[in-house]
């Protein structure tokens, strides 16, 4: 076990872990936010850089400090390092404008965005955003298009995380899915439009830190913190069962995955429980899921309104006595 | 005359063919290495030579070959970078075009080096003539028991393949040039770990650029301690500079190291001076990525000392009032010559290079495009200069690759040392539109 010292509360974590899953650990406002790195998928991350932290002392060998400020989903921790993210003004300032060129093409056409409420960007843009923009130039614009008959893409709203890239790669038997063109002119998209046809596809609404992906079979039916999440569970033989579904009154509205405060799915009885096409678009009917009781959100955010609270920085005050 | 070690025999007729070539003496490091050194002994020479990287960044080659992981039972992988795509340099493609053997025994000798069995160059898209012409070479250096099995009955084998990029600048990062030469999208691979521990398919590599590779076979033949009397301090030996711009003889030349900038400039040995008896105003001294220079500060430093074409001399001053010698693209501006014309160019290609994986470097590089184009037709504001400051600050350091520096540095620099013509073209939009531009505006009229 390796020792390491996050905004003066200290961890102890196991051997190449990176800073962030060493923050994850301690909780609460020491986490950096994470817009790109998705623990379950593997090689993400390093993309967005807002969560840049500043490393005050590389290890206890070499206690020099970094340079640079770094990707603290990709930096593993060495024994003794000291690293500083809520109290370095450095990574507040660079975390600033992180979250401005992430929003400069971004439309910000939350009020019709099905994402608003439970989107890491609003989350961000909120913490770490200007008032105004200093943007004056022309947005780029892409029209919003179906890949599939139940997923719609809106370029407009994405970040390039590459988390559905990932997860296209990974979970679905075919690449049909990817990035095209160079820099702010780059794309999420399929090769052949509607292209995406497999079992686990809808997963990428799931991972998707903002609104560019969306599922159809929901897309403006309601704002999601008017919808009762509910954790349920249905027989199914292509995946766990284990979903939450959103219901208004005796209805489900939408289905997802079961998403921890970071927006990752959950696992469970040891394995990722990524649910299947099916169980997401289809089930829509409340007797073919088994429900279980409500679900937890608990996330800074709009969508945490009404819910079950635990308050973390309660928590975070027991650690450091502050 | 500068004694020349690469280009001493470009211009001999027929050199690009093998036999001219080995009538003038190539080939001899790759039978003095395989025959009398062992690989341990040619890297100490490159140590001893004290070479530094002619890419860009300018890192002890001898230092980055002994960084090579040797894990037993897996092969190691020796690239050469020739994805040469910088702005303003242009003198791998004089290499490989003129001498591409002297580009190939470089390779044998590092590859022996460094315990390679598989190596391959990795050319741009856009040099396809030049591929053609490796290409040849590599054939005809099989055909003589250069390459493949057994090399000269040493024991040593050695495959030698060439790889066409498809006209990404970004793929001549070492990282991105690893994942396309997998057949992989060209992004930059988030770092540790480090190439030389888990490179191409997993596997220890080095990358190394063109120019570096070819300068190994002169200090195999004459012993890197020879080498190393050529040139002042930590920079050692010969370098191409492929000079360009407004200059009497533009062209790509191989200097000592330590020469005087004023002298490469003015003499006639070298550039000439400035064409049409014009003044100078500015010189970019090593590739579109360093900082500009002022007209006081090219051949002075900061200090009143004379300015050389070292890595140290260039760089006096940090980036206050220095540059960089970088790769060696010599771009030289008369007093006609439009800065913020040229920083939006500059800015132009990194946007349209970024690779757009990093949110600080695809958004910015593009911001500050969209925003030096309005300034440069006479629709910026004065707060605009401090926004491009503001920009790049945030770019630099925050990126994944180089690329956003390299994207950062020549706005940061040109509002630094040019501020007035930013803040001119503001307060005289009109004339900003309608001014005379000299030879650079030919190739793009105004709208």
């Amino acid at each position: 076990m390796v020792k390491v010292i996050i905004d003066d509360i200290e961890v102890e974590v196991e051997p190449g872990t990176t800073i962030l899953n060493a923050a994850r650990q301690i909780g609460g406002d020491v986490v950096p936010p994470a817009m790109c790195y998705y623990s379950k998928l593997q090689g993400s991350g390093g993309k967005c850089r807002t969560c840049l932290v500043e490393v005050a002392a590389g290890s206890a060998a070499d206690p020099r400090p970094m340079p640079k400020l770094v990707a603290s989903c990709s930096t593993p921790v060495m024994d003794g390092m000291v690293v500083k993210n809520k109290t370095s003004e450095r990574v507040y300032d660079n975390r600033a404008a992180v979250t401005e060129f992430l929003l400069i093409n971004h439309p910000l056409d939350c009020p019709i965005c099905d994402q608003a409420g439970e989107c890491h960007l609003q989350d961000l843009g909120f913490e770490h955003g200007k008032e105004g923009t200093r943007y004056e130039e022309k947005r780029r614009t892409f029209d919003p298009i179906d890949i599939g008959d139940k997923i719609k893409l809106h370029m407009n709203r994405c970040i390039l995380c590459y988390r559905c890239v990932y997860t296209a790669n990974q979970l679905t038997d075919q690449r049909v899915h990817g990035v095209m063109h160079r820099g702010d002119h780059a794309e999420i998209s399929t090769y052949i439009e509607k292209a995406i046809d497999n079992d686990f596809s809808g997963n990428v609404i799931d991972v998707c830190p903002v609104g560019a992906l969306t599922d159809k079979t929901f897309r403006f039916k309601s704002r999601v913190w008017f919808l009762k999440p509910m954790e349920a569970s249905c027989e199914c033989t292509k995946c766990a069962g284990k979903a939450v579904v959103w219901m208004f009154g005796d209805e489900i509205y939408r289905v997802t995955g079961r998403k921890d405060k970071y927006g990752e799915i959950e696992d469970i009885d040891g394995k990722t429980a990524w649910i299947c096409n099916e169980c997401r678009f289809d089930k829509k009917d409340k007797t073919k899921w088994t429900i279980e009781g409500p679900r937890v959100i608990n996330r800074h955010s709009v969508i945490s309104q009404n819910q079950y609270l635990v308050d973390e920085r309660l928590e975070t005050k027991k650690l450091t006595g502050k | 005359m500068g004694r020349k070690l690469l280009l001493e025999h470009a211009n001999v007729p027929g050199i690009e063919s093998f036999e001219v070539y080995r009538k003038n003496g190539g080939y001899r490091s790759v039978e003095k290495a395989l025959k009398t050194m062992s690989p341990q002994n040619v890297v100490e020479e490159v140590q001893a030579s004290g070479l530094r990287g002619r890419g860009g960044a300018g890192f002890p080659t001898g230092m980055k070959w002994s960084f090579l992981a040797k894990p037993e039972g897996v092969p190691r992988y020796l690239l050469c970078n020739a994805d040469e795509s910088e702005p303003g340099t242009f003198k791998d493609r004089y290499l490989m075009e003129k001498i591409p053997h002297l580009l190939i025994e470089g390779m044998i000798v590092s590859s022996y080096a460094l315990g390679c069995n598989q190596s391959y160059i990795y050319i741009r898209g856009e040099y396809m003539w030049v591929l053609e012409i490796v290409e040849k070479a590599i054939a005809e250096a099989y055909a003589n028991g250069f390459l493949g099995k057994n090399i000269l009955g040493s024991g040593y084998d050695l495959d030698l393949a060439i790889c066409p990029g498809g006209g990404a600048y970004i793929c001549g990062e070492e990282t991105a040039l690893i994942e396309s030469l997998e057949g992989k999208r060209g992004n930059p691979r988030i770092k540790p770990p480090f190439p030389a521990v888990k490179g191409l398919w997993g596997c220890p590599t080095v990358v190394n650029n063109v120019e570096s590779i070819a300068a190994v076979v002169p200090i195999v033949n004459d012993g890197g301690a020879e080498y190393a009397k050529i040139g002042i301090g930590k920079s050692t030996g010969t370098k191409l500079i492929s000079a360009c711009g407004n200059l009497v003889k533009p062209g790509v030349y191989e200097i000592e190291l330590g020469l005087s900038v004023e002298e490469f400039i003015y003499s006639d040995e070298w550039c000439g001076g400035i064409a049409n008896g014009k003044k100078i105003k500015a010189c970019v001294p090593g590739g579109s990525s360093v900082p500009i220079l002022p007209a006081n500060l090219i051949t002075k430093t900061a200090e009143g000392t004379d300015r050389l074409m070292t890595y140290e001399s260039l760089a006096e001053g940090g980036f206050a009032t220095g540059s960089m010698l970088g790769s060696g693209g010599f771009i030289v501006f008369d007093e006609d010559q439009c800065i913020v014309r040229n920083t939006w160019n500059f800015a132009r290609f990194y946007a349209h290079e970024s690779c757009g994986q990093c949110s600080p470097c695809r958004e910015g590089t593009g911001w500050m495009e969209k925003v030096l184009r309005r300034l440069e037709y006479g629709q910026g504001h004065m707060h605009d200069i401090d926004l491009l400051a503001e920009i790049n600050k945030k770019i630099e350091g925050n990126t994944i690759c180089p690329l956003g520096d390299a994207a950062a540095w020549p706005v940061a620099a040109a509002i630094r040392h040019f501020r007035e013509e930013f803040e001119w073209h503001v307060t005289h939009p009109d004339e900003a539109v309608k001014r005379n531009f000299g030879i650079a505006s030919n190739h793009m009229p105004l709208v």
